[in-house]
């Protein structure tokens, strides 16, 4: 994939970073706004495509780390399941630490609420670590076609193998 | 041939679906409310979670998206298994 | 007889909406059932799930309900239906990856066989 304009490059300058900030914002503001972990990890995983589309796969590869989002769905996963132990004395997801708001309907700003703010934050993680793998997974395959005879896949029955 | 035999199947079952939405209860008034009427009035004051939906998701359903997390694992793992030596990179 | 054909008439103009779902599921199946190109096929398939759940969302609106959100709901005092739209979350996701899973088999295809019409696919066999 080749890299696109400087006018493409420029816009990608600026606004890549707003996707992130963006997608923070979704996630933490999960529980008072619509949105949520996996709106919001959708919306940072954008960031990735964005830098592949607009600075080409020379530049992609030589600035990606992968081992950043593997890390990243890891973290996400287990925290995932170590938030849901959180309230084992009553049932496995129980919100054990929430403070219970009783009556009537608040009409105002929730700074927290218990583990669901934490599940969102873990739930963002996870869903960056794979999208973002998956589209450099996908990526990846594109230049395994590309570069033809020998690579991977099923070995001896590839048609690029013969 | 088949591709005629293909739009005719295609337009009896639409003519079925159709059929079959116009018998439906009208829309705006779904019929059995009891357990989302519980979700509504106690998202807030047990959980504490303004939107009903993420409180939901994260707390009255939590298993289900933990099996959603990994079904979403599950496809990456594949992915990559697929895809296992592509991507020599430079 | 004239009393029941009007209410036909206007449950049918009350069920529009699930007409379009019927228009959707048409088109996916039509996508699906008759197209040779295995890409063409893939969005047929998203568009029947995307349709589904269309569907499930439709299902839970109450008449004037606002969003599930408390304090952004807006006049009303009724909400929409949470549970539909929670389970069409965990759906949209698992549509995603078993999307990005299908378009994987698709690249892995044209990678074995060099074309990606289901004809010749199904002629090179073996």
């Amino acid at each position: 994939m080749k890299p696109l304009s400087v006018i493409v490059t420029s816009v990608c300058d600026i606004f890549a970073w707003f996707m992130i900030v963006f997608g923070v914002y979704v996630i933490n503001n999960g529980h008072n706004t619509p949105g949520g972990g996996f709106q919001g990890g959708a919306i940072v995983a954008t960031f990735l495509s964005f830098m592949l589309v607009a600075y080409g796969g020379k530049r992609f590869w030589a600035w990606l780390r992968e081992g950043v989002y593997g890390f990243l769905e890891f973290l996400g996963l287990v925290a995932f399941f170590i938030f849901g132990c959180l309230g084992f004395p009553n049932s496995f997801f129980y919100n054990s630490i929430a403070v219970p708001q009783g009556g009537e309907a608040l009409s105002e700003w929730l700074p927290l609420c218990g583990t669901i703010s934490l599940m969102n934050v873990a739930v963002g993680f996870e869903v960056v670590g794979a999208l973002s793998l998956v589209i450099i997974y996908m990526y990846g395959s594109i230049r395994m076609v590309d570069t033809g005879a020998g690579m991977g896949g099923e070995r001896g029955h590839d048609r690029f193998d013969r | 041939m088949k591709k005629t035999i293909f739009i005719a199947a295609v337009i009896l079952l639409g003519g079925l679906l159709c059929d079959m939405f116009e018998e439906m209860h009208p829309l705006g008034v779904p019929l059995n409310t009891a357990m989302d009427d519980y979700i509504l009035a106690h998202a807030l004051s047990d959980r504490s979670a303004q939107n009903v939906v993420t409180a939901m998701v994260f707390d009255f359903r939590g298993f289900d998206t933990l099996g959603e997390a990994a079904v979403l694992f599950t496809a990456l793992s594949s992915i990559a298994a697929l895809f296992r030596d592509g991507g020599k990179r430079e | 007889m004239t009393d029941s054909i009007a209410k036909n008439a206007s449950d049918f103009a009350g069920n529009a909406a699930y007409v379009v779902v019927a228009l959707l599921v048409i088109m996916a199946l039509y996508s699906i059932l008759t197209q040779k190109n295995l890409i063409k096929i893939c969005i047929g398939i998203a568009v029947l799930g995307s349709s589904v759940n269309f569907f499930l969302v439709l299902l839970g609106y109450r008449q004037r309900g606002g969003i599930p959100v408390y304090y952004l709901r807006g006049a009303g005092d009724a909400m929409v239906l949470p549970t539909p739209q929670c389970l069409t979350l965990t759906a949209i996701v698992i549509a995603l990856a078993t999307t990005a899973l299908m378009l994987s088999l698709v690249i892995l295809i044209n990678k074995h066989y060099g074309t990606m019409n289901i004809d010749e696919i199904r002629r090179l066999r073996g």
